[in-house]
Formats: structure tokens, C-alpha cells, sequence
């Protein structure tokens, strides 16, 4: 397999939220700005990152019947550092997504690539692997809290432009927001992808 | 490729083990390197919050009545005006912390700030701004003690927020709960 289709598949054609529509959960629930989105996108691709390095380094030394857990715990503990690591450096950030970085650990996207790539490629392709899924993860989510943020609170990245006192449809920064606005990108995405 | 690792029970046992002890390792010195930071911004935040609800001050003291974080402060030596971080668990999306700003003297709440919220965005969300002065639902300056405040559904003078009596109430629950803790540190 060679590099260039790894970073496709994980951008576009294997693309975790558009195409193998795992880990919608945090999707979302962080998506209600694009910031929020793209924080939430960027540490589960840290997370995958050292995951995929750290178990296509032992994918020999780890039995096949206790994998499962041995990932998990490979796991749970890059997004125990991810999660002190922000409260102690970014704390305003930790305060709006603190609830959710704790689930990154049974976001399926993570264990997915975990069992389905690194524990058999090699560490460089598992590096890129992670790297990549986790970027198609995190362009995903900046996409939909974009949308969201746009039509619910008239502002993009945080800037309003709209006028200062008024209010945007509430309704997209709420959950039933969440399910139109993903479902809606999810349908143009997909007729783009196989227009093309 | 190296030979795979067996299923054997001493395989399994060696390998969940080394990696778990590993871990645990990595993450107690992470927890090492981080606490001081996270206690500095735990401070900064109590202090930012403090700021925010209290008039000018020159000192602050700590200290715990009635399960409460009270920050008493000091103007010119003399305890001037307390800031009391108050709770309920009646807010719309459940857990709601406020942190209340008393006048020492007479007991007028002289500013408020949201700690901990997770209200619906938009409506219930609104109550760090809404009962700020100048706003519609208006508490700064008014006396527990004297007013009734509570929400008007429920026969107090509070001007609920439109949509949201249910964070109004656990708002005004909160201040209730902050005020008797406020009358039992004057006895102190």
C-alpha cells in the first residue's frame, strides 16, 4: 500500500465520519461551533496518532485473545494525557469539551484503526494512517460545527456577523440541529464523492 | 514479520501486565508534570470569577462554611464584601454553580458569575447575562433578605428568563442557599 492512498483513504475515501460514519457520538455532540468541532477533531487525531504508533509497535508481543483490552488501555492513556494536558494549558477549551474528551477512548474510530490497520501494517503506514484519519475526523467536524455555528449563532470561528443582539435558529445549536446538519452534509458529501 | 506472540496464559498475563504497568507509569508522571498548572488555573479562574461579582478589594481570605468556597475580601484591612460559590442540581441540564457577591454590611448581592452550567444554549444558557444589572431579570443591588427573590410564577419579584423559568428557579435557589450561608459567616 503505498502512502498517497493511505492519506486519500483517510481524508476522503475512507473518511470516518462521511464514509465509515464511526464515532458520531462526539460528532455530535461538540459540533456546536466550528472551534469546539475542530478542537474535539484535533485531539482525537493526537490520539490516534500515538495509539496506531504504539500498537503497530507491539502488534507482535500482544496475544491475539487479550488485544482487545490491550488496545483499550494503550488507548485510555494518551487520552488521560491529552485531557490533563488541556485542563493545565488550555483551560477555557477544556471547559466547553472536558465532558467528551474522556470518550474519545470508545470512539469506535479509534479501536477501529487500531484492529483493522496498525495491528497489521507497519509503523510508518499506521503513523499516516492515524494522522490522516484523524485529519478526515477533524475536517469532518470543523465542517458540521461550521454549518452549525453559522445558521444557529450567525457567527463563523467565533467572529458574529450578524447584529450583536440578535439570535441565530437556536435550533441548530441544539441536538435536532446536529442530526439535519450532519445528515444534510453527509448526502451532498457522498453525491460529490461519487460524481466525481 | 516477527513470530506473533502466542494465547498462552503466561503470554497474556506478561504482555497486558508489562502494558498496563507501563501506562501507569507514563500517566503518574504526566499527573506529576501537570498539577501545578491545573492548580494555577483552578486559582486563576476562582480569582477571575471573585473579580468579576465583587466590588474593589485588597485582600482576600478563604474558607468553608456550610460546604460553600467563601472568598471574603478586605478593603483597608476590614472585610468589605464576600463572594460565595453556591450550587443547585435543579437547573434544566441538571448541575448548575454560581458564584454570588455579597455587600459584608448590608447584604446586597453586588454581582454574580456562572461557574458551571450545562443549560440549553441559547435559553437557559442566557442566565450569565440576564439577571446582570441592567438586564431585564435584574438581582445586583437587591437584598435577599428584604426582597422576595424568586421567580414571579412562583410570587418573588425575579423577571424569569422567556423560555427558561426551570434555570430561574435553580437560579434563585442558588442565590437562597448562598444567602443563608452568607448570614452564617456575619456570626462568625
Amino acid at each position: 500500500m503505498k502512502a498517497t492512498q493511505i492519506i486519500k483513504n483517510g481524508l476522503i475515501k475512507e473518511n470516518p465520519t462521511w464514509v465509515l460514519i464511526l464515532g458520531m457520538c462526539p460528532t455530535l455532540a461538540t459540533t456546536t461551533s466550528a472551534i469546539n468541532g475542530m478542537s474535539m477533531g484535533l485531539a482525537t487525531t493526537f490520539v490516534l496518532m500515538m495509539s496506531n504508533i504504539v500498537i503497530s509497535l507491539l502488534k507482535s508481543v500482544i496475544p491475539d485473545k487479550v488485544r482487545i483490552p490491550a488496545f483499550i488501555v494503550v488507548i485510555a492513556t494518551f487520552v488521560t494525557v491529552v485531557q490533563l494536558v488541556m485542563q493545565a494549558y488550555v483551560p477555557a477549551l477544556y471547559e466547553t469539551l472536558g465532558l467528551f474528551i474522556p470518550l474519545i477512548v470508545v470512539n469506535c474510530i479509534v479501536l477501529g484503526r487500531a484492529e483493522a490497520f496498525a495491528s497489521k501494517n507497519n509503523v510508518w503506514h499506521s503513523f499516516l494512517d492515524g494522522v490522516f484519519m484523524g485529519l478526515g475526523f477533524t475536517w469532518a467536524l470543523t465542517l458540521v460545527g461550521m454549518v452549525r455555528e453559522m445558521l444557529g449563532s450567525g457567527s463563523a470561528f467565533g467572529f458574529k456577523f450578524i447584529n450583536a443582539d440578535a439570535d441565530g435558529m437556536l435550533l441548530f445549536i441544539l441536538p435536532p440541529g446536529g442530526f439535519l446538519c450532519l445528515g444534510l452534509l453527509m448526502a451532498l458529501i457522498n453525491h460529490l464523492r461519487k460524481t466525481k | 514479520m516477527a513470530k506473533k506472540a502466542q494465547s498462552t496464559l503466561l503470554n497474556m498475563f506478561l504482555s497486558l501486565t508489562i502494558i498496563a504497568v507501563v501506562a501507569a507509569g507514563l500517566l503518574a508522571l504526566m499527573s506529576y508534570v501537570t498539577k501545578e498548572p491545573i492548580a494555577k488555573s483552578e486559582k486563576a479562574k476562582t480569582e477571575k470569577a471573585t473579580k468579576a461579582v465583587l466590588p474593589e478589594f485588597d485582600d482576600l481570605k478563604h474558607q468553608e462554611v456550610n460546604g460553600m468556597k467563601c472568598h471574603i475580601a478586605y478593603k483597608d484591612n476590614k472585610p468589605s464584601s464576600v463572594a460565595i460559590e453556591s450550587s443547585s442540581e435543579n437547573g434544566f441540564g441538571g448541575h448548575l454553580e454560581i458564584m454570588y457577591g455579597f455587600d459584608m454590611g448590608t447584604g446586597d448581592i453586588t454581582g454574580y458569575s456562572v461557574l458551571k452550567t450545562s443549560e440549553t444554549p441559547g435559553l437557559g444558557a442566557k442566565a450569565d447575562k440576564w439577571f446582570q444589572k441592567d438586564s431585564k431579570g435584574c438581582v445586583i443591588g437587591k437584598n435577599p433578605g428584604t426582597s422576595n427573590l424568586k421567580v414571579k410564577k412562583d410570587g418573588g419579584e425575579v423577571d424569569a428568563i422567556s423560555g427558561s423559568t426551570i434555570t430561574s428557579r435553580a437560579f434563585c435557589e442558588a442565590l437562597d442557599a448562598a444567602y443563608k450561608t452568607f448570614e452564617q459567616i456575619e456570626k462568625e
